[in-house]
This record gives C-alpha cells, structure tokens and sequence, in this order.
C-alpha cells in the first residue's frame, strides 16, 4: 500500500499567524493593484470589438496600430496571439463602444477594411470577431454580479441547513477568501475577466467549499467521539486525517487544470489560471483559514450543551511554543 | 441488489450510452454548389457550440434612430418571421432564429464563411417601393434657397464623417472635397488638384450636383458625396428641399469621361406601389442588363400596379430599395402588370439571389441593428477542439497515473470507471441534445480530475476500515456507506453553482453549466454504484482474499 503523509500528526493551525499574514499581505497587493489599475475586463462586460486576424506573412504590430490610427480608431489593443502571425485587435474605450450603441458591428467593418487595404484583401483572415454593443455588455455585468451573488446566497443556504452557524460561518468565510483571493491573483497575473473566467470563479466557489466541509465533517465526526483532547487538538487531527485524500484530489484536479494550461491555448487560459490558483487557494483556505476561524468562533461563543464538549478550554495558539509533546511533527 | 443486477444495469447503461453516441444518419441541410439542399450526413449526434464549429452569432433589436417604433412587441415578432423566412431559405445547414427577452432577435448561423453577406441578408429592411422621378424640376427651383442656406450655415468646417449608411467609398482626403470647384453641366475634364473653393461659398449646394440625363436626376462627382450626404442630413437644407418629394442615391455609379458620379434622383414622394405585393421573385441574368431579380405580383398588386404605370406613361419610374434607387429608372412605355424586374447594376449573380430571397421573404416591418455580434472562423473552431482533445488526454493520463501509481488494484478499478463516467458524460450531452461549447469542453476535462474525487474518498475510507482491521468486504461496504455524505456533499456544491451559471449565463457558459451537471450525474453513478459493483465482482471472484490492493 503505497501511502503519502499518512498517519501524520502535523500542527497546521500552528501556523495560523503566518498564514494569515502572507494572505492578508496576498489580497492587499491583489486588491491594490486594482485600485491602482482597473481589473481587466472582457469585451463581454465592458461592450466594443475584439478581432483575431491571421495574416500569411508575419506582421508587424507598429503598420498595424497605424494603419487603425489613420483610419480614427485610436487605443486599440494590439497583442499577438500564439505566432507572429496572428494578433487580437481590441478597440474598448469608451467612445468605440458608443459608436457601437447604433450597430454592434461598426467597428469591426472599420478594423478590416482598413487592414484588408494596408495588407491586401488576400493577405489576411478574420478568424474571430466579437462586437459588443453597450447594452448588451451592461446586461452581462449584471447578469455575472447576479450570478455571484445568488450563488453566494445559495451557499449560504446550504450551509445553514448543513451545519450550525459556527460551523457555516467559518466555512462562509473560507469560501469568501477563496473568491476574493483570486480575484486579486486575476488582477496580479492582468489576466482578462471574462464570461468563462466568471464561470470558473463560481466553480472555484463550489470546490473550495467542498473541500472545507470535508474537514469539518471530520471535524463534527471526531467531536462526537468525545476524545479527551481540546478543539485545537480535534482540529489539527481532522487535517491531518484528511490530509491524503486532499493531496489526492487536489493532484488529480490540478492535473485537469494544468493540463488545460498548457494544451487547450490561448482562449481558455485564463479559465485554466482562475481554477488552478483556485484549487491551490482553496486547499489553503481550508486548513487555515477555515479551521482558526472556527477555533476563534468556539473560543468566543462557547458551546453551551449537546453532545459536543465544552471547548471554553481550547486556547487559541498564541504561543506555539505551549503546544504539547503530541503534536510535535516527525 | 444482486449483483446480477448490478451488472445488467452497467451494461445497460454503456449499451444506451454507445447507442446514443452512435454515428447516424441525419438529414441536414448542406450546401453545395452554393445551393443547399436535404442531404443525409453520417455523424455522431453531439452538437458542437459555434465557438467550436465556426459561425455566426447575432442578436438584433429594433433600430429607433429613425424614428420610435410604437408597438415593440408586435414589431419584433414580425420581423421574427421574416428573419426567419429569409434564413430558412439562406443555404445554413442548421439556422437558429429565436427571440430574447422582449425585444431582441438571437440568430445563429453554424459553420458561415461569408458574415457580411449573412448580416446583410438578416438586416436588409427589403422595402422596395416604385417612385416617379420628378418632372417639375423642383430641385433646381430650390437651390438658390439651398445655397443660401449653407452660406448662412458657413459650413466651411465641412468634416465629412463618412456617409451615414452610405457604402460608396470614402473620399480619400478632406483635401479633394473642396476641390470640387467644377459647376453645373460641365461632365468633362475635372482635375482633382483644381482651385481651392472653400465650401460653404456661393452656391455651395449647387455646385456640388450635375443634371443628369432624365428629369429628377443629377450627378454627384464620387469625392463630393460624404459631403452632400452631411448637408441633406441637416435639418436646415432638409427644411428647404422640395415639398412633396424626395431626394434618394442611386446603388450604381457612372462613369463620364473620366470621373466617376453616382446619381442623386428627386422623386415624387408618394410611392406608386410598394413590394408588399410581390408573391415571387428569381433571380436572372440577361447577356445585356446583366444580373437582375424577376418578381411577380399578385392580383390586385397588378391591378394597381397596372393602372398607376398607365397614368405615367413616358414618365420614369425608379425602383427603389431601401431608400436606393435600383439601376437607372426606366421609361414607362406601356402600362405594366403582374411582372417586373429590378437590375442589379455589376453587382455579382449572389446578389441578385440574396435580393430575390429577401423579396420572397417580404420586408423587415422595422429596421434591425446588432447589438451582439460573435464570428468564429471554422479553422478557429477545429484548432479550439484538437487542442481540447489534447489537453483531455494529458489530463486522462495524468489522472491514470495518479491513482493507479497510489492505489493500484483499486486505482486500476477507479480508472475503469473513469472511462465509463466519460462515456456516460457524453451519452447525456447527446441524449438532452445539448450543446457543447468551449468552456463546456475545458468543464468536461476539468470534470474528470474533479470525477475521480468521489474514489478517492471512498478508497481512503476502506483504507481506514481496513487499518481498524475490519475484514475486507466490510471495509469495502463501510467505506462506501461512510463517504456517502461527503460525495453527496462534494456533488451538491457544485450542482448548486451550475445550476446558478445555467440560469444566469449566456450560451458559451450555459455549455460549462450542462457539461458540469452532467459530469455530476455521471460521476455519482460511476463513483457509488459502478465501481462499487467492480469491487463486489472482485470480491466473489476471489472471497478468500486476505488482502486488498488500494
């Protein structure tokens, strides 16, 4: 039997300052950084013309940006993709979109017959256009802020029924971290937040989620045993007992994910980015932010009766160095 | 359950499963030759989304820049039907045409090559009317009103924007426009680099037309129509133009000596008959007029039609499309019937049949604009869907290797259903017809890391069965009652936001909601019931067994 960190009797929650820190010191740069520049929306949200043009020879961006400067169409985004060959022509601001209010396609007819005549008709393909009108790009941010926000609702609900509220709050707040930890990596990384990469966002919600319940299922599992052990201690036991299923399963999810990376190209790249960073996050969140949270809630709101054993004893891990022979690591 | 059973119902499934994703015959309509036509194709009955066939997507709604439309709802559903007409006939093998919402039109044309045509076909309002060209030369009453009008306006600042819906091609330059100092009935020798009139001097309107060669028309020099375009959409020239008509471009340009005019024509307001009465339209082509569209008109269209034309022999009456007279009007010799025909100028045979279909297919009851607009090349699509398939193997691999390389026999097992639960992923794509996209693609491949997860908690749990030295068929049956929940768990959570993103998403991301709720289906039946049968097969093959390889 071929066994990975098994039996292990780890002090995660040990740890707890630390990891506070570094994901506090993660979200601030993250968020920051958004302050600083906007996120990078996707034309979906923000409305204007995304086109993907192939050209036969290889191109360069400078002709291309003045061709479209000639032609009044100023700021567009020029960015290869994949070879030199192709580029996406991206005309966002806020004036395009305007153009775009009284027919979605404008622009895009623009973007092509000027580059069809700087490059010859015959020089190059549009292999992708995606023209989107102001209205249209306004209801998809609504649709997408309804989306997070009912799926958070719905959560929410779940986890009222599934658990107690001390066990639901912590869990909340895990999950909350999962979502706002990796918006801020979408903002570090500049990555473009798009429809799918919203999709993603909510499956991470769903996968982080379920990775804390597991925990703290085994969490409720060791409570009722009634082992002669503080909370801290019924904690860092679950972890670790839990500890080879979620390696084997955040490996076979992450080898989904990172295949999806490197393989499946350009446009599903950011997708593949959200749900990396999002398992990693969320295997994190679990144990650290999702465990001394709980810890710190039974420690405030003592439970008063049930089957579970007073934990007014529990001592948050100020001190690490307090902590007792059993859990010292191998 | 007997095991019995169990084994039937596996079998079941993969024989439904197999039966589903069986290539089959279809009738489908394809194109060929440029015309479509029923065919039977063999192919397996997965839809792929436009993002991975190559397409067109467009949603349309009603165009209120000329003008507010009153009642939206009856307008949009008319002009539903005429959409649709249009495109059934449009050589798609499979259009979609459905309404969204209360006023928008979503049009998906699946593997289209040519989008501006297809655009063109939805859009093309098709309102064809029959107009007399004036006789009482009213324009020409009117341009010292005109020209004054302009001089007041000292429209000197003269920025051509380019022609509204107009599609002659732009002016080169600001420069050339304002050397457009030639005057009236002088077609010959017009250099580009002539004086330096600035617009907006004497006759400034006048200037800019010649009369042509039938009552009611005049020649714009090609490099002055943005700029007679941007002086007719002024309210104060529109104020002053001849009541009782209108002024309307011609979709032709001619060529004297050497420069090039397209026609402006002043016709009589009042339509002499309008194409709602045409029953039937082909297009032709004749060796002397070249590409045209034939019409017929029902009977009381012809009635109409034959006693207006009757009133205006020796007159000239413009076939006008879309606000674009068609050709050069003709002369009435007699008075004409049931049949006519609109020229198509040089333009090419496809256009002629374009313009016969939306004929057939009737006129837009209100103008449409796009609000949405999505094409993907079908290279694009092939690329997107041999990259998927890549990365679904690496990730199959990787998976195979990860849990046979830890839990051998049990992994081995696991793997086994792994390959049903793919199976049984695309059996139900296929069965509700469902349509994969992208993003469902990159949910299925993310699903079958995720898939295996309900193994994992299972096989930890006989693990810890086994280390409390239970028997192994104990084990086995207490690890799969124990880690019921947490799968039960694991699926809920992802059920619920899938449910959410199907309901709040738009048609690529619908694609991850589908394949990610099928994939929970799947994995629910893989996880707790195929693999489950596997390990009792196993342990009634071999009930002596002292160990267990997980």
């Amino acid at each position: 039997m071929l066994r990975i960190l098994h039996d292990t009797n780890y002090d995660f929650i040990r740890w707890w300052k630390w990891a506070i820190g570094i994901t506090v010191a993660f979200l601030v740069i993250g968020l920051g950084s958004l302050v600083i520049k906007p996120p990078n929306w996707s034309i979906e949200f923000t409305g204007g013309t995304l086109m993907q043009v192939e050209f036969n020879q290889p191109a360069d961006v400078a002709r291309i940006r003045s061709s479209l400067d000639n032609a009044g169409i100023h700021g567009a985004e020029i960015q290869q993709f994949g070879s030199n060959r192709e580029y996406t022509v991206r005309a966002q601001d806020a004036a395009h979109v305007q153009t775009q209010a009284s027919g979605a396609e404008s622009i895009a007819v623009k973007i092509e017959s000027v580059l069809k005549q700087q490059f010859g008709a015959d020089q190059l393909r549009i292999v992708r256009t995606e023209a989107v009108g102001p209205r249209v790009g306004e209801e998809l941010r609504r649709g997408a802020i309804i989306a997070i926000l009912i799926s958070f609702l719905i959560t929410m609900i779940y986890l009222a029924i599934r658990f107690d509220w001390r066990f639901g709050a912590a869990a909340l707040i895990a999950t909350a971290h999962d979502i706002i930890g990796t918006v801020a990596f979408l903002a570090l990384m500049r990555l473009e937040i798009s429809l799918t990469v919203v999709a993603g966002l909510l499956t991470v919600l769903g996968y982080s989620l379920n990775d804390t319940i597991i925990i703290f299922d085994r969490v409720r599992e060791n409570l009722r045993k009634g082992r002669k052990e503080s909370f801290y201690e019924t904690l860092n036991r679950s972890i670790n007992e839990t500890l080879p299923r979620s390696i084997l399963t955040h490996a076979t999810a992450l080898a989904s994910t990172i295949a999806l990376l490197i393989f499946a190209g350009e446009v599903l790249r950011p997708f593949a980015w959200v749900m990396t960073f999002g398992i990693i996050t969320g295997t994190f969140s679990s144990i650290y932010i999702a465990a001394p949270v709980l810890l710190w809630i039974e420690r405030k709101w003592p439970r008063k009766t049930g089957g579970v054993r007073q934990s007014s004893s529990t001592a948050m891990p100020t001190s690490p160095t307090r902590r007792s022979p059993a859990t010292a690591t191998r | 359950m007997s095991l019995k059973w169990r084994i039937a119902i596996i079998f079941g499934l993969i024989a439904a499963s197999i039966w589903t994703l069986f290539p089959r015959t279809v009738v489908e309509r394809v194109k060929r030759n440029g015309e479509f036509v029923y065919d039977t194709v063999r192919r397996v009955p997965l839809k792929r989304g436009l993002d991975l066939q190559g397409g067109m997507h467009l949603a349309l709604e009603i165009d209120e820049s000329k003008g507010a439309v009153a009642d939206k709802g009856r307008a949009i559903d008319d002009a539903l039907t005429v959409v649709r007409n249009r495109l059934d006939e449009f050589g798609v093998s499979e259009p979609v045409v459905q309404k969204a919402g209360a006023d928008r039109i979503i049009v998906e044309l699946p593997g289209i090559d040519d989008p501006r045509r297809a655009q063109d076909v939805v859009q093309k309002s098709a309102y064809l009317e029959f107009q007399i060209t004036d006789e009482t030369q009213a324009l020409e009453k009117a341009l010292p009103r005109l020209d004054a009008v302009l001089k007041d306006k000292k429209v000197a600042t003269g920025t051509a924007t380019g022609g509204q819906r107009d599609s002659a091609p732009a002016a080169p330059g600001l420069q050339s426009l304002f050397t457009a100092d030639t005057t009236k009935k002088t077609d010959s020798t017009r250099t580009d680099s002539a004086a330096t009139a600035t617009a907006g001097g004497p006759g400034a309107f006048s200037k800019l037309i010649q009369q042509g060669r039938m009552p009611g028309e005049f020649y714009v020099a090609q490099s002055d129509i943005p700029l007679l375009t941007q002086y007719l959409t002024m309210p104060e020239v529109q104020a002053v133009l001849p009541p009782g008509k209108v002024v309307r471009w011609s979709s032709d340009t001619v060529s004297l000596g050497n420069s090039i005019y397209r026609p402006i024509y002043v016709l009589d307001a009042k339509p002499i008959i309008t194409g709602e009465y045409i029953t039937d339209a082909k297009p032709n082509s004749d060796p002397i007029e070249g590409n045209l569209v034939q019409f017929t008109m029902n009977n009381e269209g012809a009635r109409r039609f034959r006693t207006e034309t009757a009133r205006h022999i020796k007159d000239y009456m413009a076939i006008v499309l879309d606000q674009r007279v068609m050709g050069q009007p003709p002369v009435i010799q007699s008075a004409i019937g049931a049949n006519g025909q609109i020229t198509m100028g040089g333009k090419p045979l496809q256009a002629a049949q374009d313009l016969a279909l939306v004929l057939r297919a009737g006129s837009l009851p209100v103008p449409l604009k796009v609000v949405d607009m999505v094409q993907i090349g079908a290279s694009l699509g092939q690329d997107s869907i041999k990259k998927g398939i890549t990365a679904g193997i690496i990730a199959i691999a990787l998976v195979i290797l990860i849990m046979v390389g830890y839990y051998r026999f049990a992994g081995v097992l696991a793997v086994a259903g792994l390959v049903l639960y793919i199976l049984y992923t695309l059996a139900a794509l296929a069965g509700f017809n469902a349509v994969l996209t992208l993003p469902g693609l990159a949910g299925f491949i993310l699903s079958i890391g995720i898939a295996v997860d309900a193994n994992v908690l299972i096989f930890e749990r006989i693990r810890e069965e086994l280390a409390h030295g239970k028997t192994i068929r104990t084990s086995v049956d207490e690890g799969f009652r124990h880690a019921m929940s947490a799968i039960v768990d694991s699926e809920v959570t992802t059920a619920l936001t899938a449910a959410v993103l199907y309901q709040y998403g738009t048609g690529p991301v619908r694609g991850f909601a589908v394949t990610l709720l099928a994939g929970i289906a799947a994995s629910l039946i893989t996880a707790i019931f195929v693999v489950r049968t596997f390990f009792l097969v196993w342990l009634n093959r071999s009930p002596n067994t002292r160990t267990l390889s997980i």
